[in-house]
């Protein structure tokens, strides 16, 4: 399970600075936590393209953000996702909320998100983690510190 | 005294002149011509882009290198794309020096105009989001003149420059790979 206090404490633990949001029901949870977190600083923007162009831009600047967004917002970031991650080769993390998923699995919802999420991310060859209620912060811990490692763009998938 | 429309060129000759040891970063337009002007390791020639995300970048760079201050020059189109920038840099203040260079054409694609083109009041829409410092200018003498007052002093800040639309323009080619460039920026920033 996920909440606030433990996924700040990880990224902390991680050296991650800034995150850069946009909520979700879901997510949108963590917001005390992140709000006064001590080690990283909560950056509110208006549309998921620009969470990513900030991000890249926090990353030039010597940083280590991380993109915080719901699935809905991914649809509509595709081409700073593109251009960022494919043309700049800039090695951003995102966490990715997934709207409906259990819903989903259990034929109790007909919500699209769950349908198109995972092609998407593969249509723009972004690797990625499906993390469901069985998983904790420190898996989203392990997987950020894996892709820095092989510096390389990651996403982790946080089923909802 | 020139009472003509300034045109693309002139308006980047004047920054150029008042840039100081700041980060440039030219969209568009302004990325055909900005390598003539200034080709330093803090000059970054963002194409290929995402359009419209200039901004945020820039924004991004600011806020992690406070002392340092970035120059995005970013097209009338572009920030059509995503005017929500406005808002999240008055949310997030920063040293950043967005130039909103009105021409009310997407002149790489043909000359085509933008929406609202000749009606759109950026500086408002700048004072709107929270933005305190904006300036317009849309004479060449106007903007020499003001250029040091607005380039000066903390961001964020918004330059609306209105100037003279072009026709038969190419899409801009960088001067170097982005790997290259990016790569010379963060030697100059000390971040790699």
């Amino acid at each position: 399970m996920f909440d606030g206090p433990s996924v700040v404490a990880a990224l902390e633990d991680c050296g991650v600075t800034h995150v850069v949001w946009i909520p979700d029901s879901d997510i949108g949870r963590w917001e005390p936590a992140l709000r006064t977190a001590t080690c990283l600083q909560l950056l509110r923007v208006c549309r998921e393209g620009e969470a990513i162009a900030l991000a890249a831009g926090l990353h030039l600047g010597g940083k280590r953000p991380l993109v915080l967004i719901q699935c809905t917002g991914l649809f509509e970031a595709g081409d700073s996702l593109r251009n960022i991650v494919h043309d700049l080769h800039l090695p951003l993390f995102f966490v990715i909320g997934v709207r409906s998923y259990y819903a989903y699995q259990r034929g109790a919802s007909t919500d699209s998100c769950p349908v198109f999420t995972e092609p998407i991310l593969r249509a723009w060859q972004l690797p990625y983690v499906l993390l469901d209620n069985r998983h904790s912060a420190a898996d989203l811990a392990a997987a950020y510190r894996q892709a820095q490692a092989k510096n390389q763009a990651f996403a982790v998938l946080l089923a909802e | 005294m020139s009472l003509a429309m300034m045109s693309l060129h002139e308006a980047l000759e004047i920054l150029a002149q008042h840039r100081g040891q700041r980060i440039v970063i030219a969209t568009m337009s302004a990325a055909g011509i900005w390598p003539s002007l200034s080709d330093k390791p803090l000059d970054f020639i963002y194409v290929p882009s995402a359009m419209g995300q200039g901004p945020s970048l820039a924004h991004g760079l600011a806020l992690a290198q406070p002392e340092r201050g970035v120059i995005i020059v970013n097209g009338d189109g572009c920030t059509l794309m995503n005017l929500g920038c406005l808002v999240t840099l008055a949310q997030h203040p920063a040293n950043v020096y967005l130039l909103i260079i009105d021409n009310g054409l997407y002149e790489v694609t043909g000359g085509q105009p933008t929406p609202g083109a000749g009606r759109t009041d950026f500086a408002g829409l700048a004072r709107a989001a929270g933005i305190g410092r904006v300036y317009s200018y849309d004479k060449v003498e106007a903007w020499r003149v003001g250029a040091a007052e607005a380039l000066t002093g903390p961001g964020p800040v918004v330059v609306w420059l209105k100037v003279q639309g072009r026709l038969g323009q190419q899409t801009p080619k960088p001067p170097r790979p982005m790997a290259e460039q990016i790569q010379r920026l963060r030697q100059a920033l000390g971040t790699e």
